[in-house]
């Protein structure tokens, strides 16, 4: 997530202080992307060193000091919003790694280590499905971002079905010795990031 | 809380010798009302068994089932088929509106086989089309409504009356995702009224609109996700990124 570039985003509406950046930042995303209060002011820090950003030079540091977006940071914006996002795999996928891996360990029945992680992803779509049902129509920012979370555990969860067929059909899913269906380790909101 | 709908070792076959086939295997359900649950599933897992035992349209082979209370595998035909038109409304795919009718003639139908008198009856109708923002559209034929008004007609149809229990098969599967999400909002409206609904579907965004998913395997239930979260998991801290 581009913090960097919500904040010249929200700059690009007109001057703001740092705290007012704050409380937008969280308004538009708020309880998907919680971000920290620190985390404002150093980038803040850094688009000015950068050129990207002006502030009251008057000011100290803090919740009162004032900023605008600059010439360059205007471009920088433009630029960003017009580059595609990387979407190629990631380095290493860690739930098709442990499926995979858990084919190769005695006593692991494949079939039920799907269901536990079906489960929870399901658990987690359910808090975003909550979060979607609760939110006013037009707080679209927080409409907009729980779609992206729930197609993305969708394609997970998609992914698990497949994987649970295609290892049914080849007879793969299934041990002699089948451990008891799916341990919880943890709430699914617990899971989030 | 009252079990809207109890399934007690609830068990169906079909076929003998070869090619008997356990469609459902010693499944316990119970959906109080208010509550929505959604059964989750692969192709041949039960789901659609099971929604169509719960609606009392096939009986079981052993177990029994419950609706308001009431045994229905302890009841005539006709008792059986009586609870059935008063107590449960269904919604599937396809829709299944009377094509001759109108959205309120539709609507209006089960109320008059319950022996309401039709006038009574178009009242009532054009009411619970109101409800779901349809009230315009009452008097159109269904081929002169989109799909997702349709759908609306169909729900308004299921919970019309004092109809109790829910029952939807993949109540979402022609429309596009944002009718999709309209419609799962209004049975989700439904059931804070004190509907019970169950909800059959692959599609796991489906599911998420539940209070409880539940999920099938070969006939059984295997696993059920965990009631959402109470007041106090506010008060808990936000996990760091």
């Amino acid at each position: 997530m581009s913090v960097r570039h919500a904040l010249l985003a929200l700059l690009s509406e007109g001057p703001k202080y740092g705290l007012r950046l704050r409380q937008e930042f969280e308004g538009r995303t708020g309880e998907v992307w919680p971000l920290n209060v620190g985390q404002v002011y150093t980038t803040l820090q850094r688009l000015e060193r950068d050129g990207l950003v002006e502030s009251d030079d008057a000011g100290e540091d803090g919740p009162q000091k004032g900023f605008r977006i600059t010439a360059a940071g205007s471009e920088e914006l433009d630029l960003w919003l017009h580059t595609p996002p990387r979407m190629g795999t990631p380095p290493r996928d860690e739930l098709v790694i442990k499926v995979l891996v858990s084919l190769r360990v005695p006593g692991v029945d494949v079939a039920d280590l799907v269901q536990a992680h079906r489960r929870l992803l399901v658990e987690e779509m359910q808090y975003y499905t909550r979060l979607k049902e609760d939110a006013p129509e037009e707080d679209v920012g927080l409409l907009l971002v729980a779609d992206a979370e729930i197609y993305r555990l969708d394609a997970v969860i998609r992914w698990l079905d497949t994987a649970d067929s295609r290892l049914t059909r080849l007879d793969l899913a299934h041990q002699e010795k089948a451990t008891p269906v799916s341990p919880r380790p943890r709430r699914a909101t617990e899971a989030r990031k | 809380m009252t079990g809207a709908l109890e399934m007690r070792e609830v068990s169906k076959s079909y076929g003998d010798g070869a090619t008997l086939v356990h469609a459902l295997r010693e499944v316990d359900l119970s959906v109080t009302a208010g509550e929505l649950v959604a059964i989750m599933g692969p192709s041949g897992s039960g789901k659609s068994t099971l929604l169509t035992i719960a609606g009392t349209l096939e009986e079981v082979t052993s177990g029994h089932v419950l609706i308001g209370g009431n045994d229905v595998s302890n009841m005539s035909r006709d008792d059986r088929a009586r609870s059935r038109r008063r107590s449960i409304g269904y919604v599937f795919q396809d829709f299944n509106l009377l094509a001759g009718l109108t959205a309120a003639e539709n609507v209006a139908l089960p109320l008059e086989l319950d022996g309401i008198r039709a006038k009574q009856a178009s009242i009532v109708a054009r009411g619970a089309l109101e409800e779901l923002g349809l009230g315009e559209r009452a008097g159109h034929f269904p081929d002169e409504l989109s799909g997702g008004e349709r759908q609306r007609v169909a729900i308004a149809r299921a919970v019309v009356g004092e109809r109790r229990l829910l029952l939807a098969d993949e109540p979402t599967g022609a429309l596009d995702s944002v009718n999709g999400e309209a419609v799962m909002r209004l049975v989700r409206t439904a059931c804070k009224r004190g509907v019970a609904g169950v909800v059959v579907t692959h599609d796991s965004r489906l599911a998420s609109w539940a209070d409880r998913v539940i999920f099938l395997r070969d006939g059984r239930v295997i696993d059920q996700t965990l009631p959402p979260p109470g007041p106090e998991s506010l008060l808990a801290p936000i996990p760091e990124q």
